[in-house]
């Protein structure tokens, strides 16, 4: 079958299951645009209102899914506003793929109208990227591309496509059978002498921890997860990535670990003699000082990649493999040896963990005058019962999210650990609402993040997507002023922002709902309304101007050191 | 310590500035690198010395290893070895006092290194010379009196010795 590289582009879509794509169109794009005209309803695709906009998009449904996130930009300046998505992606390791438009190959290289270096500019930001400039390698590379990306440690893969490529006709065959890469062979199952040894050391450790993090839920193995930790009986902590793979009420769960981890958490980590690293890659936000990080433990680490392995901390034990398939097998190895039968009594550790969690490192009091960020977050939980898609920019805000949105389940959790994206939040809870049409997605945001992509609103509305906006309005980039409290004695350099849009006023010149509040006892009521509306709502809760983030380990300082704040 | 690491990818366009990207971006220094298609022409050979401890070396193999163009990943240092550099000195001669006798001098030096004269003009004679760092060194102090205009240098290539790959 004779095809156009844009039809290809559709067709290959189609035989990767996608069926919806986010992107933004511009002329060197207009071909492979004109053929997603002529898909009609079989390939869905969203007009975000900056290309940011539709990489965070598409990455927030992946995300929320597992399956890949699909972004369509045009050359120049849409590749170049594609950049950060796809960096956020790449540091979060998400599964995606990136089309971007590329100027006709005769002119590549000649300062052309809408011209970048693509590839140039994304290779350090994309897991593998790829110039098409023979329409006969397209099907093969764009197969590839989704291989690639959805494979061993997942990342977004980029595919640029010139102009008169998607242009060109060529010979079309139907995908026939799996990728291979004689280049690239990710590694599935664990060594098997390991896992038995890693079964060895959890039996014989006195205070085992589980740190868990993204790769738990990048590789779907969260049940497996739980079944080994109620099989031994373990305490388990996650890092901001690694949240809703265990559920948070429950009494094994310690909380998050690190910089603004909780203090039983942190503690844990500083006195446990084995630690259980499973799809985590021991960040600086994590271990704080390296010399001071589990120092009494032996390291067990589960990693599909093997440069996450002792990059940052040596490991005792390392198993290179993919999550889900390593838990279990380990989990056969103990059900075999029927270990879960008879697990060592670990009484004595539980005990002293519970002497920490008593001290209820994130309290927090709510009076009757101002709102208390956490308060809201609180509620939110309370009122969605924990089981909301909760998406979230930086700052404080997320930090408390993560500390108080008590997540049940897995994917349910769609927020930039790695680069720290300001402007995640809204654009990734469109991809998730997209997804899950009938399901309640919340952004958490602060005011500072969500004026970096306010735009979206467009969109939302566009697709009449029912995503409920929760604005902590503390009128400061707040994160980065309660670093100058802390350390640089209260000068408060560029990040009063109390000079703001009246935010009820633009969410309804956008035709969506707007709520404000700045009363304690008017948060629930606001919180019922907002959730219950069936449009877009975005509620302005006008909070307390300073308060901080705590528990927190100064950066570079040891986890047991943190400040505790004000209350203890 | 310096190791040699070789490294076969696919002979693609960008695999070089991936592979390069890589060392900037870490931090890893690189002290030479060659690259030159092999066999078939459907893979290349990049040859790369750099310095670093165990910790970092390690790093640098699995940070390559990952890189999806990748075939294969060796440090060369962690067995026998052999490896070869060549390099081009241009001598410059054409200084009034100079006479016959320098120019002898040289080709004596030239000879102790098993080195050759490639290129002759009134004023200046191009040693190329081939061995391991030491030598390169050597026999680059002994022209150095002599007058080195330029220099120029391939970075090492090498190959395991024995069944070793
Ligand atoms: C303001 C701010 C504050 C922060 N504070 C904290 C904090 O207090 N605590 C905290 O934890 N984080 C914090 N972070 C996030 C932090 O920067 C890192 O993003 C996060 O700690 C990394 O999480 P992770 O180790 O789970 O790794 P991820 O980035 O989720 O990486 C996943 C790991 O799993 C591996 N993997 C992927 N897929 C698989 C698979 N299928 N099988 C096996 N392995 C796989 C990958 O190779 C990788 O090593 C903060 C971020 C911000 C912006
Ligand atoms: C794009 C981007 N620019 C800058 C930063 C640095 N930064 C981290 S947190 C923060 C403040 C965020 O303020 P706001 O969104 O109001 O949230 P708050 O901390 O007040 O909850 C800033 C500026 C960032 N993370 N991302």
């Amino acid at each position: 079958m004779q095809l156009t590289g844009a039809e290809i582009v559709v067709k290959c879509l189609q035989e990767q299951g996608v069926s919806t794509v986010f992107g933004y169109p511009g002329g060197a794009a207009l071909y492979i645009y004109d053929e997603i005209h002529k898909a009609g309803k079989s390939l869905t695709h969203i007009l975000s209102r900056h290309e940011q906009g539709a990489l965070h998009a598409a990455d927030g449904y992946a995300r929320a899914t597992g399956r890949p996130g699909v972004a369509l930009v045009t050359s120049g300046p849409g590749a170049t506003n594609a950049v950060t998505g796809l960096a956020t992606a790449y540091m979060d390791s998400i599964p995606m793929v990136c089309i971007s438009a590329q100027v006709p190959v005769p002119l590549i290289g000649n300062d052309a109208f809408q011209e970048v270096d693509t590839v140039g500019i994304t290779r350090s930001c994309t897991k593998h990227n790829f110039l098409v400039r023979d329409v006969r390698d397209l099907a093969r590379v764009l197969r590839e591309a989704f291989y690639i990306a959805t494979s061993g440690r997942p990342g977004p893969v980029l595919v640029d496509i010139p102009k008169d490529v998607s242009n060109t006709k060529t010979e079309y065959t139907p995908a026939a059978g799996e990728v291979s890469i004689r280049s690239y062979r990710p590694t599935a199952k664990g060594n098997q002498r390991q896992v038995r040894r890693a079964v060895e050391m959890l039996q014989a450790a006195r205070r085992p921890l589980l740190y868990t993090g993204g790769g738990v839920i990048l590789s779907n193995g969260w049940e497996e997860l739980r079944r080994l930790t109620y099989a031994l009986n373990l305490p388990i902590t996650h890092t901001l990535m690694g949240l809703g793979a265990f559920p948070a009420k429950d009494r094994q769960f310690l909380g998050m670990l690190g910089m603004h981890g909780t203090y039983e958490a942190n503690m844990a980590v500083s006195h446990c003699d084995l630690l259980v690293a499973v799809g985590a890659r021991f960040d600086d936000r994590v271990t704080g000082k390296i010399s001071a990080f589990a120092p009494h433990a032996k390291i067990i680490h589960i990693d599909v990649d093997p440069t996450s392995i002792s990059k940052n901390v040596r490991v005792d034990l390392p198993i290179v493999g993919d999550v889900r398939l390593v838990l279990e097998q380990i989990n056969a190895v103990i059900q075999e040896e029927k270990l879960d039968q008879q697990p060592p009594d670990r009484q004595a550790w539980w005990q002293e963990i519970e002497q920490w969690r008593k001290k209820r490192g994130l309290r927090f009091t709510q009076g009757s005058d101002v709102i208390e960020s956490q308060y809201v977050i609180q509620s939110l939980c309370t009122l969605t019962d924990g089981q909301a898609i909760v998406a979230t920019d930086v700052g404080q805000h997320q930090m408390w999210a993560a500390q108080f949105y008590g997540f049940q389940e897995a994917r349910n959790w769609l927020t930039s650990g790695g680069l720290g994206t300001m402007g995640y939040g809204l654009p990734a809870a469109m991809g998730a609402q997209v997804a899950f049409p009938e399901r309640q997605v919340v952004v958490i945001t602060g005011d500072g993040s969500i004026q970096m992509n306010i735009q979206e609103l467009g969109t939302c509305l566009h697709y009449r997507l029912p995503v409920k906006i929760v604005i902590l309005n503390n009128g400061f980039l707040g994160m980065v002023r309660q670093w100058q409290e802390l350390f640089y004695e209260s000068r408060y350099a560029q990040t009063d922002i109390a000079v703001a849009p009246d935010f009820v006023k633009l969410a309804e010149s956008y035709g969506a709902l707007g709520l404000r509040t700045d009363r304690p006892d008017e948060v629930i009521p606001l919180l019922r309304q907002g959730l219950a509306h069936p449009g877009t709502v975005l509620m302005d809760f006008r909070v307390r101007r300073e308060s901080n983030v705590y528990p927190m380990v100064p950066a570079g300082g040891a986890l047991q050191d943190m400040l505790l704040g004000e209350l203890l | 310590m310096k190791h040699i690491i070789s490294v076969l990818v696919e002979n693609e366009s960008g695999v070089l500035s991936r592979v390069s990207g890589l060392f900037s971006a870490r931090g890893f220094n690189i002290e030479s690198l060659t690259v030159a298609p092999v066999g078939d022409k459907q893979t290349s050979r990049i040859t790369l010395v750099t310095e670093g401890d165990g910790p970092i070396i390690e790093q640098i193999l699995k940070q390559l290893n990952k890189l999806i163009p990748v075939i294969q990943v060796v440090n060369l240092s962690e067995g026998p070895h052999v490896g070869r550099e060549l390099m081009l000195i241009k001598v410059s001669t054409d200084r009034p006092q100079q006479d016959k006798s320098v120019r002898n001098e040289i080709m004596h030096i030239v000879s102790i290194f098993r080195a050759q004269v490639v290129d002759a003009t009134p004023t200046s004679l191009i040693i190329e010379v081939t061995g391991d760092n030491d030598k390169l060194h050597a026999c680059l102090a002994m022209l150095e009196p002599f007058g080195v205009a330029e220099v120029v240098r391939t970075g090492q290539v090498a190959l395991a010795r024995g069944n070793r790959k």
